[in-house]
C-alpha cells in the first residue's frame, strides 16, 4: 500500500472516500468536490511530490447503478511511485468536475478528450471543446455505455449527414476570427454560419 | 578554414565554437518580437489565417493544423484531431483481451510489436500471469526492433521535411531488414499481433536469431553514415537548433514523454523507472537532452538507436531455451493435436475461443516506453471476459498538445520541424 494514502487520510479526513489496492496499484477516491485542491497538494507538498500527470480518463461500468468514475494517474518523478485517484460522479448530478488544467497543461487534451467520449464537464477549463470528435458531432458521447457500438444514428442517417454536410464549412467561427477571413466568404456560406447552421442538416420532409 | 567558415555562414546566428561545432542555442530562446521594438521598424502586418493539412506531407498523417501567421511568424496554432478516430477503446469493450490484440497493431502502426507487448502485460498484470523466462527475453527484442524501426522513419521522415532526402532511403533500407526479420517471425509486416495472453503467438523461426545478428553488425553503419552526412551538417544545425525549445518544468508541465520528456533534460525511462521485463539487468544508458530543443529531439532518438542494439546484443547473448508460453491451458490455446485427441484440452480449446479468459473483478495501469514515450494501458475489469473499458495512454497524443506552445512565436517553417520533432503517429493520436 502506498504510504500516500495514509497521508492523504491524515490531511484530508472525510474527502478521502476509500483506499483500496488491485493488482498492486494503490487507488484512492476522493471527493470530486475537492479534486483540485486534493491534487494541487499532492502536487506541491514535497514529501509528496507527485509532478507528473500521467494520464486523465473516466470509467463506466456495466452496472447503470454505480456511478462515473474520473481517473487521474499520477507519478511522482523524484520518489518513482505511481497514485492512481478517482473521483466519483453520481449519474442523477449534472457530470462536473473542477478542471485540473491550472495545475498540470497536459490536462488540457486529456480532459477535452473525456469530456468529448463521456459528456463530463470539466468546470473552468479553458477550452473545453471535442476533440476527436467532429465539433457538430450530434450522436452523444461514444464511450458512455447506452452508446450502441454501431452509433447512436442509422448508418442511413449518419451517410445522409454526410452527404449534406457543408465540405466549406471547416473553420469555427473563432477561428474565421482570425485575419477577417469571414468576409471573404462567399455571401451564401455567411449566411449560413451567421444562422448558427453549420453541420446541421434539416430534416426530410415526411419521414420518421 | 574555408569548410569552417561555410559552416557559419550557413548556420546564420547560431555560430560555431573554436573546434569548429555548431554552438548550441541557450535553453528559452526568446521568441521573435511581434510587434517592433522601439526604434525598430515595425514588421507586423495584417494577420493571416492558413490551413495546413489534414492531407499534407508535412503533417505526418491526418493532422490539421489552422495556423494564424503574422507575416511568417507563427501567432496561433489550432490543431484539429480525430480525422482517424476508430473508436478502438469502445470497441475494447466488446472484445476479449486476445481479440484486441489486433487493434494495438493499428494504433501505433510504426512499432506494432510494443503494443502488442503492453496489451499482453496488462492484461497478464491484471489477470496475475507470470511469463516465461524465454518470452520474456522475445518481448525485449519485439519492443527495441519496434523502437529502431520507429526511429528510423522518424529521422528519415523528418530528413525529408527539412530538404534531405538521401538519409531517408538508406535507413529505410535499414527498416526494410528488420520488417523482413518481423515478416519471418510472425508472417506479417506491419499488422505483427505477436504477443497473446501469457505468451506469444510464435517463437522465432529458426536462422532468427542469426539474421538478427547481421542485422545488427551492419545497422551501425548507416547509423553512422547517416550521423555524418546530418549530425554536423550546417542546414540541420541551423534549422533545428533553438527551435522549439522547452525547459525542464514545462515538458513535465505537459505530461509529455519519451524522447520528448528526455531531451528537455529530464531522466524519466520507464524503463529504468518502472522496470518491466527484467530490462533492470541490461546494461544501457538513458540519452538525455539539455536544451530541450527539436536538435536535441534528433540527438536523443539517435542515441536511442545505438542503445537499443546494445540491448538487442545482450537480450540475444542471454536467450534461455524453454517455452514460450505460461503451461496454463485456462489461458493459453492447447496445442491443437492435443485439442483435438485429448477431451481436457478441448474443453478448454472450447471455453477460450467462445468464452474467453476470464479477468478478476480489478484494474490495472501497465505502462512501457514505447518508442513515442509512455505507452500505457488501463484496463478496468468486472470479472467477465471481456473488459470494462481499455484505456491507451497514448504518448504521441500528449505529445503533440504541446505543439501549439512550442511552435507560436516561431517562423512557419519551423512549425514544420518542430511538428517532425513530436514524432506524432495519427493511428495512436486517433485511436
Amino acid at each position: 500500500m502506498n504510504p500516500s494514502a495514509e497521508a492523504l487520510q491524515r490531511q484530508f479526513g472525510s474527502a478521502i472516500r476509500r483506499v483500496r489496492e488491485s493488482c498492486g496499484d494503490t487507488i484512492v477516491t476522493i471527493d470530486p468536490a475537492r479534486n483540485r485542491e486534493i491534487l494541487r497538494w499532492l502536487k506541491d507538498t514535497p514529501e509528496q511530490a507527485y509532478d507528473y500527470l500521467v494520464d486523465i480518463t473516466a470509467v463506466e461500468y456495466r452496472d447503470g447503478e454505480l456511478p462515473l468514475e474520473v481517473v487521474y494517474e499520477l507519478f511522482s518523478l523524484r520518489r518513482k511511485v505511481p497514485l492512481r485517484l478517482k473521483a466519483s460522479l453520481s449519474k442523477d448530478q449534472p457530470l462536473e468536475i473542477a478542471s485540473v488544467v491550472s495545475l498540470w497543461a497536459g490536462a488540457n487534451w486529456l480532459e477535452r478528450e473525456v469530456f468529448d467520449m463521456f459528456g463530463i464537464t470539466f468546470t473552468d477549463h479553458p477550452d473545453l471543446r471535442r476533440i476527436l470528435m467532429w465539433e457538430t458531432y450530434a450522436e452523444g458521447y461514444p464511450l458512455r455505455k447506452d452508446f450502441p457500438l454501431r452509433g447512436r444514428f442509422s448508418r442511413s442517417e449518419q451517410v445522409r449527414q454526410a452527404l449534406n454536410a457543408n465540405p466549406e464549412a471547416h473553420y469555427s467561427m473563432e477561428e474565421l476570427s482570425i485575419a477577417e477571413a469571414y468576409y471573404e466568404l462567399p455571401a451564401d456560406l455567411r449566411e449560413r454560419l451567421a444562422r448558427g447552421e453549420r453541420g446541421h442538416v434539416a430534416e426530410p420532409e415526411g419521414e420518421r | 578554414m574555408a569548410a569552417k567558415r561555410t559552416l557559419e555562414l550557413s548556420l546564420g546566428t547560431t555560430g560555431v565554437d573554436e573546434r569548429g561545432l555548431p554552438r548550441p542555442v541557450p535553453l528559452g530562446m526568446e521568441a521573435p518580437e511581434l510587434e517592433g521594438a522601439e526604434g525598430a521598424p515595425r514588421l507586423s502586418g495584417e494577420h493571416m489565417l492558413i490551413n495546413i493539412g489534414p492531407q499534407h506531407p508535412a503533417t505526418h498523417g491526418v493532422l490539421r493544423l489552422v495556423v494564424e501567421l503574422d507575416g511568417e511568424v507563427v501567432v496561433r496554432v489550432i490543431p484539429h484531431v480525430g480525422y482517424l478516430h476508430s473508436g478502438f477503446e469502445k470497441l475494447g469493450e466488446y472484445r476479449h483481451y486476445n481479440q484486441l490484440i489486433p487493434l494495438t497493431d493499428r494504433m501505433d502502426y510504426l512499432a506494432p510489436m510494443s503494443n502488442n507487448v503492453c496489451l499482453a502485460m496488462a492484461a497478464e498484470k491484471l489477470m496475475g500471469i507470470e511469463i516465461t523466462e524465454r518470452c520474456t527475453v522475445l518481448r525485449v527484442i519485439a519492443c527495441e526492433l519496434s523502437r529502431i524501426i520507429s526511429h528510423l522513419v522518424w529521422v528519415g521522415t523528418t530528413g525529408i521535411d527539412l530538404g534531405a532526402f538521401t538519409p531517408f532511403l538508406w535507413l529505410f533500407q535499414e527498416r526494410e531488414k528488420i520488417y523482413n526479420l518481423q515478416e519471418q517471425w510472425t508472417g506479417a509486416r506491419l499488422t505483427t499481433s505477436l504477443t497473446r495472453v501469457g505468451g506469444l503467438m510464435a517463437d522465432i523461426p529458426e536462422g532468427f536469431e542469426d539474421a538478427l545478428r547481421g542485422v545488427l553488425r551492419t545497422f551501425p553503419k548507416a547509423l553512422n553514415d547517416t550521423d555524418r552526412t546530418l549530425t554536423r551538417n550546417g542546414i540541420w544545425c541551423g534549422r533545428m537548433q533553438g527551435i522549439g525549445a522547452l525547459s525542464a518544468e514545462e515538458a513535465i508541465n505537459w505530461s509529455l514523454s519519451g524522447p520528448m520528456l528526455r531531451a528537455s533534460g529530464v531522466d524519466y525511462d520507464v524503463r529504468k523507472d518502472r522496470p518491466y521485463l527484467d530490462y533492470e539487468t541490461y546494461e544501457f544508458d538513458i540519452p538525455i537532452g539539455e536544451h530541450g530543443d527539436v536538435y536535441d529531439r534528433y540527438l536523443v532518438r539517435f542515441e536511442e538507436m545505438r542503445q537499443s542494439v546494445r540491448i538487442l546484443e545482450q537480450a540475444l547473448d542471454r536467450l534461455p531455451d524453454g517455452p514460450i508460453n505460461v503451461d496454463d491451458h485456462r489461458v493459453i490455446l492447447p496445442p491443437k493435436h492435443a485439442a483435438m485427441n485429448d477431451m481436457e484440452s478441448m474443453i478448454h480449446h472450447f471455453k477460450q475461443v467462445m468464452e474467453g479468459v476470464k479477468a478478476p473483478v480489478g484494474e490495472a495501469y501497465f505502462s512501457l516506453e514505447s518508442p513515442k514515450g509512455e505507452l500505457g494501458y488501463y484496463f478496468v475489469s468486472d470479472g467477465t471476459a471481456k473488459p470494462v473499458r481499455w484505456r491507451v495512454r497514448p504518448p504521441a497524443f500528449i505529445n503533440l498538445a504541446a505543439l501549439p506552445r512550442m511552435a507560436e512565436g516561431h517562423l512557419l517553417s519551423d512549425l514544420i520541424a518542430i511538428n517532425a520533432s513530436v514524432d506524432i503517429v495519427m493511428g495512436e493520436v486517433d485511436r
